[in-house]
């Protein structure tokens, strides 16, 4: 048991990410150099854009990547996952949509305000989530399984219309690049959420609050910790990731349908959590390592895509690296690889000191 | 000797990363004996007993078990309970969420049905014989932890097992259900098992052990018989050093204090957890509350730290009327608070040793302060030194550490928030005698220093070294407060149990 | 004496445990929601051929839901279920279709195993990787899931219906109930009708019931799941039970695979998509805790017969869309969520309140 603990802290659980992405690179190096490459183009609307599948990798992987951080927390603070966020995040389109109809002309000023609107709306919705857990102390998957099976309904009900469009530049700005700058938005998106936890990082204790909230409630509350607040607090923190997540989603597509927005997303945020090496059950935690584990996910979808492999069939492909994943990763796997490797390290020096032993 | 030997454990090694736990340990057990495994803490006894009950493997040396020819070979708890060796751990490890009867029989019965009204006939049949106030299907959640306890040790008992290990066993019973159990252990020393007693106590061992095993540093002191080891002798060689540090506190201990400055006074105080009661402590006054288990006297600190649900009374902090309903509110009045169970309440077991030392602090800088790694760094290193905690670095994980360490980290945490008023709920269970007497003379040196502290103990001797005034509670009422002469252990005995009746 | 006494009367006072207690709310609401369907809605509510109905629609959803119980006491998940479900129907179709073996009772036999072999090895694959590698039990489904989907699609992307006659057959047969039956205002008798794939629904929870009352592999699983540590010192194989309950978690989800295909004798894509959180909810419905170590699969019958009736409700109700469906749905399910919340954490209070009695008056003597 007390061996485990030491490779878990600093890099050692960040090696079984790093290495897979390592490896995902490598294999498309001999693949196809030509994966890598990245290029310029002027797009439908006139602008200068990188191409390329680096850049679509990474402009595709921001709503995971932005969904993966607030996971993390909730993940770390209440040791279980919120499964609703890809539902939610079709209500935060929904209300974004709502209020750009309702205000008639999408302005800069409309946006702002339905990016904040939605962002009120999407931490109303992760308090409910997060009452349930913090103040009535129901496992988290089971809570938030309450706005998975009906929050697309409650997203359809703000906005009856099936597949209402949104046609602005201001939209595809926001969902693809903004004239003059070749990088996708959603790629400073990203940025902005990961400066945005930073800093919250940096000028607060929720680290460690959160870990010792995560780790070990009774004890925290002694120390004077409420857990219940951390715990609103990781709710709301996914809220915000949740609802720019959404608005992105609504902006790439200039349209909402409540159906397939963030569709499944869930699943693919909890996968990046655990692939960043964090532990699912709560406590420790580090934001970067979730991070690598959506762009990984990412890289192996587009992997996918560029060795012809059908859309629907990526599932079982995508299953089968997950698998490879987490079986390098697990606790037991590597104490048997780590005492393998020491037996044929110590085996030339015992045999030379057999009699020392004895004696 | 005649007498007929049960196990026999010979040069037994296991090490891990680091540390060499066990080096050439000898063990050997007879048939019908109680035998005490004496150590401190890190001495090795629970790894001894791991290594024994197939936990964990061992790295040399051989097992002989009577009645199973060669070498035992155990790799895992089954393994030990089919050769007859059977443990009841320290912490219960029973199902909640099962019967009393299941309990008793799961994992050990053949076939692949289960017989309920056999199991639980016979499961009344042994509660019964053996005096346990349980029902066989009564939800073993319902039962009180004494009484859960005693299932495991029923458990073992009818698995006609010929060596018992009991892994600190007492430390959760009250003292009637502590001669129930040493009723129990005779009663199957009589029937010829052999039985391995681990525990802190001193005065138990000297109550029910044949013989006495004393382990240091993973290595073996001797094989003693009772006579032959009074109990001095048994510390000594426990400790490796002699016992004139316990005089020199006791002078310590003896020393009045004058000062008038009240820190604390409580009106009333009631918790969801306890009745109301009044209390209050001078500047630099070491107190202590006392009582049997259960008696409230845990309770009542809690009460007054906030850790429970506060329901009525009046407080005042330094001559201030406050409100503390939370544990944040104590330590905003500088009250510190080291809980009884230290695993459940106290460490934060993955983080580590330096985040362990200034969580406290952290929090009552504030949630938008937060300390610099350097300044944690800093003060880690300085209690690390001033309380001589052993750890390999400050970025280890608590949960790594000896159960003494891991408490000194806490008491580190709270020293770093320089308290006014420390609480220390049973700071020295389940540590070794060393780092117990650092404790208590630690308690000392922070009175004198003009802290006031409160001590809670189950050996009622630490708290008469220590403490200066003692408050007896009975049925989670304060029935009596000893002062001066007062103090003697008769004394203590005499209120705590009602001397009146 | 007065111990036994208090022991005594808390018996008394409590003879029910969580599961139980969760249980029987579960079977009141259904029965209230019933009653009250009967007496509203009127029409089919008022015929015994409604529930078997019920049954014959659900019949799957009734088997995962028990596979799921069984998981979850052990403290695991398996949210492959559906996934497995999909590949099987899947598989399955394709296999009746074109294995041209002659023998059509054969070949439905060789079916059914096809099926149950499918659920096994997702079953021991998943519970290998939970139990032996002590990988955590969300992420090794979740990787099921996504397998079973994306091999079924990789089997065909377009339905596939069954056009083997015998099997047609099967799908056709049905056990005839007349004194249940009703009189059509034709004035002819109509039989109530039960599918084979409602009977195994039922069986199978019966089978569960007593496998987890009285067999020592389920009572081995509510160890596990109450206290793994604990389980192993009282020399429980934790590892193999945990294994065990995956496999037959996969066994389950086989075979509710080749029910579904009996009810509906066609596979696509989509099949019994998300059905893996319907059945959570039954489980959770029904007074499994996802914790581990309580629950019942009597309880989780009940649970996946309440959503079934809610489905039914908002089909014959004006409120006919698939969006009232899943609001009531989700409102269903937080209406049990909170309400265990609430009944659990008032007895465990009064639990701890009892502990607290029983502890004064021993320590005072």
């Amino acid at each position: 048991m007390s061996k485990k603990t030491k490779s878990s802290s600093g890099l050692g659980q960040l090696l079984i990410p790093l290495v897979a992405l390592a490896i995902l690179i490598v294999f498309n190096l001999f693949r196809d150099i030509s994966f890598f490459s990245i290029g310029m183009k002027v797009n439908n609307s006139g602008n200068i854009v990188l191409t390329g599948n680096l850049i679509s990798i990474i402009d595709s992987a921001s709503e995971l990547a932005i969904i993966s951080m607030g996971m993390t927390l909730v993940t770390a603070a209440c040791g279980g996952q919120d499964i609703s966020v890809g539902a939610v995040g079709a209500i935060a389109g929904a209300v974004f949509v709502k209020v750009l109809q309702g205000a008639g002309t999408i302005t800069v000023g409309s946006v702002i305000l339905g990016i904040v609107l939605c962002c009120l709306a999407t931490i109303l919705f992760k308090l409910f989530n997060g009452t349930l857990v913090a103040v009535f102390r129901i496992q988290p998957m089971i809570a938030t399984l309450i706005l998975y099976s009906c929050g697309r309904s409650i997203a359809y009900w703000i906005n009856g219309d099936a597949t209402p469009q949104l046609n602005s530049p201001i939209i595809s700005s926001l969902g693809m690049t903004i004239p003059g700058i070749p990088v996708p938005t959603p790629i400073f998106a990203v940025l902005l959420v990961g400066l945005l936890l930073f800093l919250v990082f940096r000028f607060t204790s929720l680290s460690l609050y959160t870990q010792s909230v995560g780790i070990n409630q009774g004890a925290a509350r002694l120390n004077g910790i409420n857990p219940t607040l951390i715990k609103l607090l990781s709710f709301i923190l996914l809220g915000v990731c949740v609802a720019v997540a959404g608005v992105i989603g609504v902006c790439r597509l200039g349209q909402l349908n409540h159906k397939t927005l963030l569709v499944d997303i869930e699943m693919d945020a909890i996968l990046a959590v655990a692939i960043g090496g964090n532990n699912l059950g709560g406590g420790r935690f580090k934001l970067s390592g979730s991070i690598l584990g959506a762009y990984i996910i990412q890289m192996l979808t587009t992997t996918l895509y560029a060795m012809n492999v059908a859309p629907v069939n990526v599932k079982a492909y995508k299953a089968i690296v997950i698998i490879i994943i987490v079986v390098a990763g697990s606790p037991v796997v590597k104490s048997r690889l780590t005492a393998l490797w020491n037996r044929r390290r110590s085996e030339p020096t015992r045999r030379a000191e057999p009699s020392k032993g004895v004696s | 000797m005649e007498e007929e030997i049960v196990l026999t454990m010979r040069g037994i090694c296991k090490s891990f990363p680091g540390v060499k736990a066990l080096n050439n340990v000898d063990f050997t057990l007879r048939k019908g004996e109680i035998h005490a495994l004496m150590g401190e803490n890190g001495a090795g006894k629970s790894t001894l007993i791991k290594v024994l009950t197939g936990v964990y493997e061992k790295d040399a040396g051989s097992i002989r078990v009577d009645g199973a020819e060669g070498e035992a070979h155990i790799h895992s708890p089954q393994q030990a309970q089919q050769i007859g060796i059977s443990t009841v751990y320290q912490e219960i490890s029973l199902c909640p969420n099962l019967t009393v009867a299941e309990n008793m029989f799961i994992g050990r019965t053949s076939g692949s049905r289960v017989n309920w009204k056999e199991y639980e006939k016979r499961a009344t049949e042994i509660l019964g014989s053996l005096g346990i106030p349980a029902q066989a299907k009564q939800e073993l959640s319902r039962c009180s932890l004494a009484v859960q306890q005693m299932v495991a040790i029923a458990r073992a008992v009818d698995m006609n097992c010929k060596v018992l290990i009991l892994d600190e066993p007492t430390s959760s019973l009250d003292e009637k259900e502590v001669a129930m159990l040493f009723k129990l252990m005779r009663d199957l020393k009589s029937r010829g098992v052999g039985i391995i007693f681990v525990t802190h106590f001193l005065e138990q061992v000297y109550e029910v052990s044949d013989r006495i095993t004393v382990l240091r540093n993973g290595e073996l002191v001797g094989e003693f018989t009772v006579q032959d080891l009074p109990q001095v002798q048994l510390v000594a060689s426990m400790m490796g050093k002699s016992l004139n540090d316990l005089a020199e506190l006791e002078q310590i201990g003896q020393k009045s204090r004058g000062d008038e400055d009240i820190v604390y006074e409580a009106q009333d105080l009631s918790s969801a957890e306890c009745r109301p009661f009044d209390f209050s402590i001078r500047r630099g006054e070491v107190n202590g509350f006392t009582g049997l288990l259960g008696s409230g006297r845990s309770e009542s600190v809690r009460a007054i730290f906030g850790a429970d649900p506060v329901t009525g009374g009046k407080v005042r902090v330094k001559g201030k009327n406050v409100r503390i309903t939370s544990p944040r509110d104590a330590m905003k009045n500088g009250i510190g608070y080291l809980p009884e169970d230290r695993k459940r309440d106290g460490i934060i077991a993955d983080l580590s040793v330096r985040e362990n030392i200034n969580l406290a602090l952290q929090v009552m800088r504030g949630f938008f302060h937060p300390m610099s790694k350097a300044q944690m760094r800093k003060f880690a290193d300085e209690y690390i030194e001033a309380l001589q905690i052993k750890t390999a670095s400050q970025d280890t994980p608590i949960k790594s550490l000896s159960g003494g360490n891991q408490q000194k980290v806490i008491l580190a945490r709270w020293l770093l928030t320089h308290p006014d008023y420390l609480i220390l709920d049973e700071p020295t269970r389940g540590i070794d005698v060393g780092t117990k007497l650092e404790i208590q003379r630690l308690v000392l040196k922070l009175a004198e220093e003009n802290m006031s502290v409160t001590f809670i103990s189950s050996e009622i001797e630490e708290m008469l070294r220590t403490c200066s005034r003692l408050i007896v509670m009975r049925d989670r009422k304060i029935v009596g407060e000893l002062t001066g002469d007062e103090l003697t252990q008769a004394h203590v005995m005499k209120t705590i149990a009602g001397g009146e009746a | 004496m007065a111990d036994e006494k208090r022991t005594a009367q808390i018996r008394r006072r409590e003879p029910l445990s969580d599961a139980q207690m969760l249980m029987l709310i579960s079977i009141g609401i259904f029965a209230a929601m019933y009653v009250l369907a009967m007496l509203t809605l009127k029409g089919g509510f008022l015929k015994p051929q409604q529930i078997f109905d019920l049954l014959n629609d659900n019949a799957a959803l009734i088997i995962i839901s028990c596979s799921l119980t069984v998981v979850m006491i052990g403290g695991g998940i398996n949210i492959s279920v559906g996934g497995v479900i999909g590949l099987t129907v899947m598989s399955c179709a394709l296999f009746l279709n074109n294995n041209g073996i002659e023998n059509s009772a054969l070949s439905i036999l060789l079916t059914l195993l096809l099926a149950l072999a499918i659920g096994l090895g997702f079953g021991v694959l998943q519970g290998f990787l939970v139990s032996y590698l002590e990988i955590q039990p969300f992420i090794v489904t979740l990787a099921g899931m996504f397998l079973a989907r994306g091999l079924t699609t990789i089997l065909s992307v377009n339905p596939v219906k069954v056009t083997h006659e015998g099997f047609l057959a099967l799908v056709k047969t049905k056990l005839k109930i007349s004194w249940l039956g009703y009189v059509a205002q034709n004035g002819n008798l109509i039989p109530a009708k039960i599918e084979i794939g409602a009977i195994t629904a039922v069986c199978v929870v019966i089978l569960m019931a007593l496998m987890l009352r009285y067999a020592k592999l389920g009572r081995n699983i509510y160890a596990v799941g109450g206290n793994q540590q604990s389980a192993l010192m009282l020399g429980i194989n934790v590892k193999r039970t945990i294994f065990l309950s995956y496999v037959i978690s996969g066994l389950l989800s086989g075979l509710a695979g080749f029910v579904f295909l009996m009810h509906k004798p066609a596979g696509n894509a989509s099949v019994a998509m998300r059905s893996e959180m319907d059945a959570i909810a039954a489980s959770i419905i029904g007074g499994t805790l996802l914790t581990g170590g309580v629950g019942n699969v009597i309880g989780t019958f009940f649970g996946a017969m309440i959503l079934a009736t809610i489905q039914k409700i908002i089909a014959l109700s004006p409120l006919n869309a698939s969006w009232w469906q899943e609001m009531a749905n989700g409102a269903m399910l937080g209406f049990f969520i909170i309400l265990q919340s609430v009944v659990l954490s008032a007895r465990s209070k009064s639990r701890l309140r009892l502990f607290n009695n029983k502890a004064s008056p021993g320590s005072g003597g």
